[in-house]
């Protein structure tokens, strides 16, 4: 990866390390070598696959379908919000599957990917966004984190739980995702340093999409991010987030230096947020649709087309399977929001504290007796 | 039972926290070979280790967070803030991560963390070092706020805070570390942690109180038994929840409410044990339920403290009003 060695040296940010070129062609081992003579550290490792190819494309895909399905049960009213992970797949996906299954992560509220490869259901995924839970899915058993909608305010979660990994004396890796607009945030720079400084198997996997709803990167900083996360003392990686491989591969070394006691480190991804910030966003508002444009020629899904394309990778059946997956997943979200039930608001009593509570158990009664009351009046 | 001071009775709880609980971990600025600002934490990183009683960065917000993280991991952190006027930069941290984890995950995700904080005036500190914040707190869904007021309360609640399994803002009257008493360490015979205790028993009148305004009440009570006067003493301990149930029951005695607190009175404490009382004790009342308090002012510099902080002649004239009402 450009593992930022130019740090310092304001004329030359580098660009983001790539293996995929938007137009399909695969940088062979030789070319990533070379370049390895002038980026430090790229590792060239990672072994490019038939398999790995249509396993990444698949994940992809699905993340592209569920969020599509789920953006328009928005518009029918069926979802209280949706924030669209469309565009950022490639990052999403290239870094959930280079971790383990059992190594935790912390999202933000975009990394749908996350959700879906960790296994969480189209009901639990939907949960949260229908406005029925706070999160659907137990954070425990899936080691996936409940979405994080305070900006910035998981990332010392992550670096917490990092430091009972290393109390624990196991080998896995915390990974935390924020947006660039997060890294604004006190929370993210308390976490960096705090990371750094205790040496915690911690990743923060930063997807920067160009914008902070509306605020543009330039507006948030003067610093590219992979430069500041050196200078907090993480190890730091700065990759094209719209190639899935040169992320899986820039993952899976950031990963495995952290494993092997290497300490923290940050990935940049570059990336395009295409939709809206949210399905209320209106982003004609503060920017060009010439710009969407240029960035839909950088699409991460249809490079990996190309690629599979080109190399005979995928045969008809299987894609025919793929889509029939897709639309297998847009149906089950459709029927998970059907099979949402009305909801009650007594439970809500029984989840704030763990022990009791004389305030809450006589709340509940209360309005037990409230309620009972109006359906005797009713009735 | 041995005679300690507050800080030594607190330090004596730690350790044992830390002797029995193998996940329990003490974290905080200069918590380790100093033993923090009011050595609380006096001798714990040497005999435990510096992985267990960890000096942090100077971030308030990430000593919540990272217990945060430690607790989801399966570790029971302590968290010390060093004085109660810098927590503020932890308040997102407490309020909408630490309350709110458990309900938002539907319980999947409990959080057994507890904040010690150093609170309230009467030392002569410098700005930010006085103040009594535990409305913010209690305000909050998903804490408890527990807040000790001698030695022996002090080494109870802050075992029972930990073992509680709820998230917990432990509060610390700083003007009453040095101040000594008799110490049991055997927790079977401490009161329940939700509970209030009668502090003193009386007749005529209720002060419901807590943390450093306690030893206040029981001195005004003193001066109140010589003028004839019987003051039942109550020590709240438990701010969220309230144990409303023991002040009714010594309301409906006595037929008067006096409460006192440090903190502002504006939207206080106070004024939610008013409002309880007055609901469930409408009938039994004798006198409007008055209150004591700080002046809603911000803490004042030291020199005015003594005048700004209610001390037993504020307590005494409140009671005269009380009783001639
Ligand atoms: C502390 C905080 N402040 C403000 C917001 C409102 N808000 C939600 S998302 C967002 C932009 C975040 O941008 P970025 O971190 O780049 O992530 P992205 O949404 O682009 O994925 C803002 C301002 C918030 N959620 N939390």
């Amino acid at each position: 990866m450009t593992h930022d060695e130019h740090v310092g040296d304001p004329s030359r940010t580098g660009e983001p390390a790539s293996l995929l070129a938007p137009d399909g062609a695969l940088k062979t081992s030789s070319e990533t070598s070379s370049e390895a003579s002038t980026e430090a550290l790229w590792d060239t490792s990672l072994e490019v696959t038939a398999e790995l190819v249509r396993d990444l494309y698949r994940w992809m895909r699905l993340t592209r379908r569920l969020d599509s399905e789920a953006f328009s049960l928005q518009r029918h009213g069926e979802l209280g919000l949706w924030a669209p992970s469309l565009g950022q797949e490639a990052a999403q996906v290239g870094s959930i599957t280079a971790l383990r299954p059992t190594d935790y992560v912390f999202p933000s509220y975009r990394e749908h990917a996350t959700a879906l490869v960790r296994g969480v259901t189209p009901a639990q995924m939907l949960e949260q966004w229908r406005g029925i839970s706070g999160c659907g899915w137990d954070p425990a058993a899936l080691h996936l984190h409940a979405y994080t909608v305070v900006l910035a305010a998981h990332l010392p979660h992550a670096t917490g739980y990092a430091m009972g990994v290393q109390r624990d004396g196991t080998d896995e890796v915390v990974t935390a995702y924020l947006g660039d607009g997060a890294t604004s945030q006190g929370d993210a720079n308390e976490a960096f340093n705090w990371a750094a400084a205790c040496h915690a198997p911690v990743l923060f996997f930063v997807q920067n999409n160009q914008y902070a709803i509306s605020t543009p990167t330039r507006l948030q900083m003067r610093t590219p991010i992979h430069q500041r996360a050196r200078g907090f003392g993480l190890q730091s990686f700065f990759v094209d987030g719209n190639d899935v491989l040169a992320v899986h591969a820039a993952t899976r070394q950031a990963v495995s230096q952290i494993r092997a006691g290497g300490g923290p480190a940050l990935i940049e991804a570059v990336t395009y947020r295409t939709g809206p910030h949210t399905s209320s966003d209106d982003p004609t508002r503060y920017r060009d649709q010439a710009e969407a444009d240029a960035w839909a020629s950088r699409d991460p899904l249809a490079r990996v087309e190309k690629l599979l394309d080109a190399r005979d990778w995928w045969t008809p059946a299987w894609r025919l399977g793929l889509d029939a997956e897709c639309e297998r997943l847009g149906a089950d979200l459709r029927s998970a929001v059907q099979s949402f039930g009305p909801v009650e608001l007594d439970g809500l009593f029984d989840t704030v504290l763990g022990g009791r509570s004389a305030l809450l158990a006589e709340q509940k009664a209360g309005y037990a007796d409230y309620v009972a009351a109006y359906e005797e009046v009713s009735s | 039972m041995t005679r300690l001071s507050l800080s030594a009775a607190l330090n004596s709880g730690l350790r044992h926290v830390l002797e029995e609980d193998p996940k329990a971990i003490v974290m905080g600025e200069d918590v380790g070979p100093l033993g923090g600002v009011f050595r609380v934490t006096d001798g714990l990183s040497k005999d435990f280790g510096a992985e267990r009683v960890i000096d942090t960065p100077l971030a308030e917000s990430s000593i919540v967070g990272t217990a945060i993280g430690l607790a989801m991991r399966g570790y029971h952190p302590i968290c010390e803030i060093q004085f109660d006027g810098f927590v503020y930069p932890a308040f997102n941290q407490i309020v909408s991560q630490l309350a709110k984890m458990r309900a938002r995950t539907a319980g999947h995700v409990p959080l057994p963390v507890v904040v010690r904080i150093p609170c309230g005036g009467g030392i002569g500190a410098v700005e930010h070092h006085s103040e009594s914040n535990e409305a913010y707190f209690a305000h909050t869904s998903g804490l408890r706020v527990m807040i000790c007021s001698d030695p022996q309360s002090g080494h109870y609640l802050l075992r029972q805070a930990l073992a509680c399994g709820d998230p917990v803002i432990f509060y610390e009257p700083k003007r009453r570390y040095w101040e000594k008493g008799e110490v049991s360490d055997d927790l079977s015979l401490a009161p329940a942690f939700d509970r209030a205790v009668i502090a003193r028993q009386g007749s005529d009148a209720t002060v419901v109180c807590y943390g450093g305004m306690v030893a206040t009440c029981l001195e005004a009570a003193g001066y109140a038994q010589e003028e004839g006067r019987s003051l039942e003493v109550i020590d709240l301990r438990s701010l969220s929840p309230l144990d409303l149930d023991t002040v009714c029951a010594s309301v409906r005695k006595t037929g008067r409410c006096l409460v006192v607190h440090e903190a502002p009175g504006f939207a206080g404490l106070g004024a939610e044990v008013v409002s309880g009382v007055t609901e469930r004790c409408f009938y039994h009342l004798e006198a409007p339920v008055l209150r004591v308090t700080g002046f809603d002012l911000p803490y004042p510099p030291a020199k005015y403290e003594n005048q700004y902080l209610p001390d037993a002649d504020r307590v005494l004239a409140a009671i005269d009003k009380l009783l001639e009402f």
